[in-house]
């Protein structure tokens, strides 16, 4: 490797981890706290069989899960303008990425919501408790332990689907990497500077998923 | 103290599981409820306390009248707060201790404060031997430990009466006297109790009345003594004898 690139790289590094911490990062913990909010609500319908409800969420879920990511991003920041909708390029990722994101949690929470004994609502009845209480007391605790695994998976993707939001002309940190790289033309070195980063922080989150198994694993145990 | 009559029950349209129960029960009585498998007894004590929704029939409990095809969501939450419900599977919640599992009805359900709620139920667990248990967590403990956790979990509200669904169906067999020891002892102290049981023992020497089943209907109600001493129907008797020639218990089934 030349001086050039390494100097390239090393002052290119700062800007990106700067955009990194102040856009990828807080644009990834908004969107999953809209998705898990999304999720639990979604799922915690289906699992309660509301009527007319139901069906919306089934609809929701088929259309957001059969549609690209990228395609959802054009149409509500380059589309919806025409119905007079106009939104900033960050709110729009947040709730493209958090309603994306939101129908596969969806999934992964009516999964582990229905693989909770159905006796554990029973047992809640008979001692007085009502279904809500039962709820947020018992099953959404269960359900939580059973479909963290997969709610990991989802926030992982997301911060590396973050980088979508570049398209829309959201300067995080991978469009910062274009940015520079429009400069010197080092595609190869500075891409591969983002890749690290994103490849650093996903391991971190990986380490922090396994740590969190062994923490919630069966009950019983330090907890 | 609680009377049904006429529970009607039929599960998708054709099957036909209770046909017309009554059944009588008085404070303190102690009521067993046998039959052989498919009877219909799980799903009278589940009708009884709402678990399943029965087609028809009234209940009378504490001096009011129910319809119980028609009763409101009110006032089977009043009927809730007498009773208290031990299930085969013990169904202790699995994300909480011992002591949780105890205090949260109370806490939660009747709105008791905490304080009062956890004095409450180490007394509960005390009584059932479990009160050096409180923080563990239901997997941590044997089958016949979690059963007598369950039934603290209803003795800790001071319930007028308290269902047994076959409490010992799924124990090992060593770890089943420990916990019909527990509901020996509340019998006696004057506890009121219905059992669906396979344990002709406990029917015989504990329980003061037995109701028999078959195919959803009552065949036989009669005081205990009299019903193994004397029974008056033949398939009463066929009943016994076959329970008697298999070794005096019998477990499992559903």
């Amino acid at each position: 490797m030349n001086e050039r690139v390494v100097r390239i790289l090393s002052e290119a590094f700062p800007q990106l981890i700067e955009k990194f911490v102040t856009v990828t990062i807080p644009l990834t913990a908004m969107s999953f706290a809209l998705a898990l909010v999304i999720a639990v609500i979604v799922a915690m319908i289906q699992y309660a069989h509301v009527k007319v409800l139901t069906p919306i969420c089934r609809i929701y879920i088929w259309i957001i899960r059969c549609t690209p990511l990228l395609v959802q991003l054009y149409l509500v920041f380059y589309g919806l303008p025409s119905l007079g909708i106009l939104l900033d390029a960050y709110p729009t990722a947040v709730l493209v990425f958090g309603i994306n994101e939101g129908a596969y949690m969806a999934e992964s929470m009516r999964g582990a919501l229905e693989a909770v004994p159905a006796g554990q609502l029973e047992a809640g009845y008979c001692v007085s408790m009502s279904y809500l209480s039962t709820m947020w007391h018992v099953i959404l605790p269960q359900a939580f332990r059973t479909a963290f695994p997969a709610l990991s998976n989802s926030l992982i993707s997301m911060v590396k689907g973050t980088s979508l939001a570049s398209v829309i002309t959201v300067t995080e940190m991978f469009r910062q990497a274009i940015v520079i790289n429009g400069r010197y033309y080092e595609s190869l070195a500075l891409y591969s500077e983002v890749a690290v980063v994103y490849l650093a922080f996903c391991s971190i989150l990986t380490l922090i998923q396994r740590w969190g198994e062994k923490k919630l694993g069966a009950y019983g145990g330090t907890r | 103290m609680l009377e049904v009559k006429g529970v009607c029950k039929t599960f998708d349209k054709t099957t036909e599981v209770l046909k017309g129960i009554d059944l009588k029960i008085n404070k303190g009585d102690v009521t067993a409820i046998l039959g052989p498998s498919g009877s219909g007894k799980t799903t009278l004590l589940r009708c009884i306390n709402f678990l399943e929704h029965a087609d028809a029939g009234t209940m009378i409990f504490d001096g009011q009248t129910y319809d119980m095809h028609s009763i409101s969501r009110g006032d089977i939450a009043k009927i809730r707060r007498k009773t208290a419900f031990v299930f085969q599977n013990y169904n202790l919640f699995l994300n909480k201790t011992v002591l949780q599992n105890v205090t949260l009805g109370l806490i939660s359900g009747r709105k008791m404060p905490k304080g009062e709620a956890e004095d409450a139920a180490v007394r509960a667990l005390t009584r059932v031997g479990m009160a050096d248990k409180l923080s563990s967590y239901p997997q941590q403990l044997s089958g016949g430990q979690q059963q007598r956790v369950a039934i603290a979990r209803g003795l800790a509200a001071n319930p007028e009466i308290i269902y047994f669904d076959e409490p010992t169906s799924a124990l090992d067999p060593e770890l089943i006297g420990e916990v019909l020891n527990v509901m020996r002892r509340l019998a006696d102290e004057g506890m009121t109790m219905l059992v669906v049981t396979h344990e002709m023992e406990f029917a015989r020497n504990v329980s003061s009345q037995v109701l028999f089943m078959d195919r959803g209907s009552v065949i036989e109600a009669a005081p205990s003594r009299e019903f193994f001493s004397n029974p008056k129907e033949e398939r009463t008797r066929s009943f016994i004898r076959s329970i008697l020639t298999k070794g005096g218990t019998e477990h499992a089934e559903n």
